[in-house]
C-alpha cells in the first residue's frame, strides 16, 4: 500500500485530483439534498401539526415509509421512478427523452428521503416550543404564517440544531449509496479509481480519510452553531457529533 | 405491473431473507458484545484505552458503511492472497467467501455505533447506585455484572431497539460484495425479468414487514423491563 503512494499524486497518473473532485461533487449533492430536505421537512412538519386529517395521514404515510425502507432501495426506485416520470412528461410535451444531470438526480432523490427525517426532526422541535409564547403570537392578531415566520421558525431553531447536525452527517454519508445508480461523487470515483489501478485498499482507505475529514470539519462547525444559539433554558439536548442513521 | 416471476423465485427470496436476517442477527450480538467494552473503558479508563475505543468509534460513524464494506472486502481480501501459504491453510474457505467479510463489516458498524449509546448509558448510570454496590462489598466485576450493566441496559433499550432497525436497512449494501441477500435476490430478478419496479416495490414491502416485527417485538420487551422510578 505504501509503496503506491504516488497514485494519488494530483496530476495524472496519480489520482488525487480525481478523488478531489469527487469529494466536492459529494459536497454539492449532499448541500443540494440537505436543503431540499430542509425545505420538505418544515412544510411537513407544518402539515403533520396544524393540517386536516387528509394531509396528517398522508404526511404520516410519507414519513413512516421512507423512514422503514432501506436508503438503497429508495435511491433505485426514485432514480428510475424519477427518470421514467420525466421522459413521461417530455414525450408529453413533444420534446426528446434525456438523461438527468447526475447531480440533479442525487438532490432530488436524497432530498426526498432526508424531507421524512427532517420531518421528524422539525416537528419535534416546533413542539418543544413553549405554547404560550404561540399563544401570545396569536393574542397579538398574528396569521398563523406571520406566527410561524417571526415566533416559531426562530424559536425552534436551538431545539432542532441537534438534530438537523446529525442529518447534515447523515445525508454525507448517504451520498455513498448514489454510487450504486452510478454518479460522480466520491465513492463512485473512488471504486473507478481501485479498479483501474487494482490499488484497492491504498483507495479505499484515501476515501475513507476524505470521509471521515468532512465529517469531523462539519462536526466542529455544528458545534459552534450550536453555541451560539444555546438558549438559556438548559434543556436543550447538546449535538451528539456523529449519532443517527447508519449510512 | 406484472408478478408473474414471483413463484419462481420464491425459493431464492428466501434464502435472500434467511442470509439478510443471518446478518442482522450476527452483527447485532457480536457487535453489542464489542460495543460494552468499547462503552465501558470511555467511562472507567484507563486512558489511552478510552482513547482507542473512541478514535475506534469515530472512524465507524464517521465514514459510510460502504466504503468500510468495500475496504474490508476488497483492499483486505485482495492482500490476503499475497500471503504465502494462506491458499493451503484453513481459513482460505472462508476468506474467499464474500460473506465473513459482511460479517466484519456490519459487526464493526453496530458496535461503533453501539459503542457510542453503552457509553452515555455506562455515564448515566447515577454514582450513589454503583457506590451502595460497592459499600455492599461487591468487587469490580461483580457490581458491573449486577449493578452497572443491567442498568445501563435498562436505559438504553428502546435505543437500542432503533440500532436494530438501522442495522436491517443497512443490510442491502452486502448485496454490493456479491452477497445474494434480500436485496442480493432482487436485483437479479430485475436483471432477468427486465421488470424496474415490482422487484423494487416487493422489496420495499418485505423491509417494511420486517422493520414493524423487529418494532413490536422490541416493545413487547420494553414494556416487560421494569421502568426505573423517576430519581
Amino acid at each position: 500500500m505504501w509503496d503506491n503512494l504516488h497514485l494519488l499524486a494530483f496530476s495524472p497518473p496519480g489520482w488525487g485530483s480525481v478523488l478531489l473532485r469527487g469529494l466536492m461533487f459529494t459536497v454539492i449533492v449532499a448541500a443540494g439534498a440537505y436543503f431540499l430536505g430542509l425545505l420538505i421537512g418544515f412544510f411537513a412538519a407544518v402539515g403533520k401539526i396544524y393540517g386536516g386529517p387528509v394531509l396528517k395521514w398522508s404526511l404520516e404515510a410519507y414519513t413512516t415509509l421512507i423512514r422503514a425502507v432501506p436508503e438503497l432501495v429508495l435511491i433505485l426506485l426514485l432514480f428510475y421512478a424519477g427518470q421514467d416520470a420525466l421522459n413521461a412528461f417530455m414525450s408529453m410535451i413533444g420534446l426528446e427523452r434525456i438523461d438527468i444531470n447526475p447531480i440533479a438526480a442525487g438532490i432530488l432523490v436524497l432530498g426526498f428521503v432526508q424531507g421524512a427525517y427532517s420531518t421528524e426532526v422539525i416537528r419535534a422541535a416546533m413542539l418543544s416550543v413553549p405554547k404560550g409564547q404561540v399563544e401570545a403570537a396569536y393574542a397579538f392578531g398574528m396569521s398563523r404564517l406571520k406566527m410561524l415566520r417571526r415566533i416559531m421558525l426562530p424559536s425552534m431553531i436551538p431545539f432542532a440544531i441537534p438534530g438537523l447536525a446529525n442529518l447534515w452527517l447523515i445525508v454525507t454519508k448517504d451520498t455513498a449509496l448514489l454510487a450504486v445508480v452510478g454518479s460522480a461523487e466520491l465513492a463512485t470515483v473512488t471504486r473507478a479509481a481501485a479498479g483501474s489501478t487494482r490499488n484497492y485498499l491504498l483507495f479505499y482507505c484515501a476515501a475513507a480519510v476524505l470521509y471521515l475529514s468532512l465529517t469531523l470539519i462539519s462536526t466542529y462547525l455544528f458545534r459552534k452553531l450550536e453555541s451560539r444559539y444555546r438558549p438559556a433554558s438548559r434543556d436543550v439536548k447538546t449535538v451528539d457529533p456523529l449519532a443517527g442513521v447508519r449510512a | 405491473m406484472i408478478w408473474n416471476w414471483f413463484p419462481k423465485y420464491f425459493e431464492q427470496l428466501m434464502g435472500g431473507l434467511v442470509l439478510t436476517l443471518e446478518l442482522v442477527f450476527i452483527a447485532i450480538f457480536f457487535g453489542m458484545l464489542l460495543a460494552i467494552p468499547l462503552g465501558l473503558v470511555q467511562v472507567t479508563g484507563p486512558k489511552w484505552l478510552g482513547r482507542i475505543a473512541l478514535a475506534f468509534c469515530t472512524v465507524v460513524r464517521g465514514t459510510p458503511l460502504l466504503i468500510q464494506l468495500w475496504l474490508i472486502y476488497y483492499g483486505l481480501g485482495s492482500i490476503f492472497p499475497s500471503i504465502p501459504g494462506i491458499r493451503e491453510s484453513m481459513l482460505w474457505p472462508y476468506l474467499r467467501d464474500a460473506f465473513p467479510y459482511a460479517v466484519v463489516a456490519f459487526t464493526f458498524s453496530v458496535a461503533g455505533y453501539s459503542g457510542e449509546v453503552m457509553r452515555g448509558a455506562f455515564a448515566g448510570v447515577p454514582q450513589g447506585e454503583l457506590e451502595a454496590a460497592r459499600a455492599m462489598g461487591m468487587s469490580p466485576f461483580k457490581v458491573l455484572w449486577r449493578i452497572w450493566l443491567p442498568r445501563a441496559l435498562q436505559n438504553v433499550f428502546p435505543t437500542l431497539a432503533g440500532e436494530m432497525v438501522l442495522t436491517l436497512k443497512s443490510t442491502p449494501l452486502a448485496a454490493t460484495i456479491t452477497i445474494q441477500e434480500l436485496f442480493g435476490v432482487g436485483t437479479q430478478i430485475r436483471q432477468d425479468t427486465y421488470r424496474v419496479y415490482e422487484p423494487l416495490l416487493m422489496l420495499g414491502g418485505i423491509y417494511i414487514i420486517l422493520t414493524g416485527i423487529i418494532v413490536v417485538v422490541m416493545r413487547y420487551f420494553e414494556n416487560r423491563i421494569p421502568r426505573p422510578t423517576a430519581a
